[in-house]
């Protein structure tokens, strides 16, 4: 009988292009993404080395952690990002590889790009010099984030060296209830497995919840794997996944065309594609389960994306806990953010709210972000709302869908694509202390701006907060519960 | 990419746990688009009072007299001995070459985050982890030496898997024999994998006989 296989181990194998004694494989890499931050010296690399990119029709290559949101014509202000985006674009020109620019509209965040053009496609591997590479592996493709190193290693070799991790399932049992989203389940897996509890793994996410999940609240989860310290995260291959690829709202230009659907070439991509599961019975290294009824909107509290609770909690106290370190760890995170042990979640206000990041800027976040501030506006003391599409595609179909319009006349701020204030590399950051509801992934200190105090949330919560002015469980706003 | 066999050089002592990337080079660095130039922005935030920018030049900023790297005892320290968790949090390579362009030819730690690790093999830097029991001598013993004045060295051969103090007592550490070759030889990856190229490419025909939507772009 053949063995059954996890998801993972069908990816590896059919990426192995040699193995070692030791373990380590050289992997063939099918995709690799560029930016502006960690490409560079990897460019610089290859050409004093007088080495050529492998393929270059492998690269795709985009600006956004330093790109501005306002003012585009004016061009980049920052004169040190500037000359990070033009060498970008001098790079890209000189080897080869296809840019998406500043000005043009398929442009935005790396991972949003991807799965949109369909530059992802299941059962790729797929790299990034960025963390949240991880994001694509809600496709059914091996994707994780590497140095800069390793980006001129793959764009010179078109492989990586590399050792097997080991496997998790993730599997939450049934259904979320209605107003508990992607970014729910997956805070709350963090909150249970803790930052540390996915290092050395490989995550598949599976389950009703996550069956249930559109490919973008897939993408949410799987963004976030590495935040659970899993160097990948991935959801098998389904009939929402191969509708996905085949007609997106907007055209997936790198996906077998639509001239191609008809041909044979489709059907025996879909006949791969349906392979790309764990097989019945396969072996994980460690399983990890959840039920979805126990599910509820979460909110972090802390400086780590595992201080975490639910909506209708408190503010955990240190002196509850009996481990020194954590004690001494919640104590800090606590000092920082300007919070006592036993307040009340949705007693907590806030000075501004950030709808965006790779983690929730993709269509479906906006129009759950829109259900919710529509009709309503900002509270008077949110200072500001900025809500930031993830690539210029997703912009022009939020406006044909007039969701800019809900968002204007609710006070908020209508951007351009970028990573923004999900890192503040750009003008977009928190002041010293100020309090944001924020979609993005990732609430260390000082990340969205110096002495910044970020707490995580589903694009749901962060506006019913934003139009509240405090944490609020956005099922009762929904209800017409004020 | 420089041979690593021998070193000698002086210890800089940093006593403190979870040392993370962004501490050891802030993110408003990262707008550089060189390898070289890290090392005068090196634990930014600790070594100097007032905020940076790359605009700002630091002959103007206020030195922070406490922080370890801004004593003379320390000047030319090419040793980075360090505590638990060394170079978590972000994946960014600046890290790495910060603390090589600062001259730094080693770090000694108990224990390393996982990409930090594998970006300074790829930079000739030598990651040795020793046990906290190791690491806990080593400090004191540096320490005694500051007191009465000296320049604490420490001898790393690489061949031998040693670390040996001024005393001449010696430490064992294990590396990963492939990693080891490379760092001894000064050999770099992609050379090496493109010895491998007609394997590559034999892969690269079937996957793409087997898989041509992969390639469509
Ligand atoms: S949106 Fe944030 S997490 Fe995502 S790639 Fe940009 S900076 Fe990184």
């Amino acid at each position: 009988m053949i063995k059954a296989k996890t998801l993972y181990d069908k990816l590896w194998e059919a990426h192995t292009v040699r193995q070692e004694d030791d373990g380590s494989t050289l992997l063939y890499i099918d995709r690799q993404f560029l930016h502006e931050v960690t490409s560079p010296q990897a460019f610089e690399g290859l050409r004093m080395a007088g080495r050529k990119p492998w393929r270059a029709s492998a690269s795709l290559a985009v600006p956004d952690h330093n790109v501005p949101t306002t003012d585009r014509e004016a061009g980049i202000t920052d004169p040190v990002a500037k000359i990070q985006v033009e060498t970008l674009d001098n790079n890209a020109a000189e080897f080869g590889i296809t840019e998406f620019k500043m000005g043009d509209i398929r442009q935005g965040i790396v991972h949003v790009i991807g799965p949109e053009q369909g530059a992802t496609l299941p059962g790729m591997t797929i790299v990034c010099g960025d963390s949240h590479t991880s994001t694509h592996g809600a496709l059914g493709a091996l994707a994780f984030g590497i140095g800069t190193s390793e980006v001129e290693h793959v764009l010179a070799t078109q492989c990586l060296v590399q050792k097997k991790s080991k496997s998790m399932l993730v599997r939450i049992n049934g259904s979320v209830g209605s107003g508990v989203t992607g970014k729910d389940i997956v805070l709350a897996i963090i909150g249970k497995i803790g930052t540390a509890g996915g290092t050395g793994y490989a995550i598949e996410f599976a389950g009703e919840a996550i069956e249930e999940l559109s490919i973008e609240g897939r993408m949410t989860v799987c963004n976030m794997a590495i935040e659970a310290g899993a160097r990948a995260g991935m959801v098998g291959v389904d009939q929402k996944t191969i509708e996905f690829v085949k007609n997106g709202d907007v055209g997936r230009a790198y996906a077998p065309s639509a001239e191609q659907y008809r041909d044979e070439q489709w059907s025996r991509a879909v006949e791969v594609w349906q392979q790309l599961h764990s097989d019945i019975g396969a072996e994980f290294d460690a399983l990890v389960e959840l039920d979805g009824v126990d599910i509820d909107p979460q909110v972090s509290w802390g400086t780590s994306p595992e201080m975490v609770v639910s909506i209708g909690d408190r503010v955990p106290d240190p002196q509850a806990e009996t481990d020194l370190i954590k004690r001494n760890g919640m104590e800090r995170a606590l000092i920082y953010m300007g919070l006592e042990g036993g307040t009340k979640i949705n007693e907590i206000a806030i000075d501004k709210v950030f709808v965006g990041s790779c983690t929730n800027s993709r269509i479906e976040d906006l129009r759950a972000a829109a259900a919710v501030a529509k009709g309503r506006h900002k509270a008077d003391r949110v200072k500001q709302v900025l809500v930031v599409p993830g690539s210029g595609l997703i912009k022009q179909q939020a406006e044909d869908e007039g969701l800019d319009k809900i968002f204007l006349a609710a006070g908020f701020e209508w951007r351009d694509p970028g990573c923004s204030m999900c890192l503040a590399m750009n003008a977009d950051r928190l002041e010293p202390e100020e309090r944001c509801a924020s979609t993005s992934n990732r609430n260390f200190e000082s990340r969205q701006g110096q002495g910044s105090r970020t707490h995580l949330v589903s694009p749901a919560m962060a506006v019913a907060a934003a139009v509240t002015g405090h944490f609020v469980d956005v099922r009762e706003l929904m209800r017409g519960v004020k | 990419m420089d041979k690593f066999t021998q070193h000698s050089g002086v210890v800089l002592p940093l006593d403190r746990p979870n040392v993370d990337t962004d501490a050891i080079i802030p993110k408003q660095y990262l707008k550089s688009v060189k390898r070289a130039g890290f090392g005068p922005n090196l634990f930014d935030d600790w070594r100097y009072l007032d905020p940076g920018d790359p605009s700002i030049d630091n002959a103007s900023r206020r030195v922070n007299p406490d922080f370890v790297l801004n004593s003379p005892d320390y000047a030319g320290a090419t040793i980075l001995l360090g505590q638990e968790n060394f170079g978590c949090g972000s994946s960014r390579e600046h890290a790495v070459w910060a603390l090589t362009d600062y001259g730094i030819r080693a770090v000694i730690a108990p224990s390393f985050a996982d990409i930090f690790f594998n970006n300074s093999f790829k930079n000739g830097l030598l990651p040795i982890v020793l046990s906290e029991t190791e690491i806990t001598k080593i400090f004191s013993e540096e320490r005694k030496y500051k007191q009465n004045q000296q320049r604490y060295t420490l001898n790393i051969d690489l061949a031998a898997e040693s670390v040996t103090t001024p005393n001449g007592d010696s430490y064992h550490f294990e590396i990963d024999q492939f990693r080891k070759y490379r760092m001894l030889n000064g050999l770099d990856d992609i050379g090496l994998t493109l010895q491998h190229r007609a394997e590559i490419k034999t892969y690269e025909e079937r996957h793409k006989r087997e898989e041509p939507w992969l390639f469509s772009n």
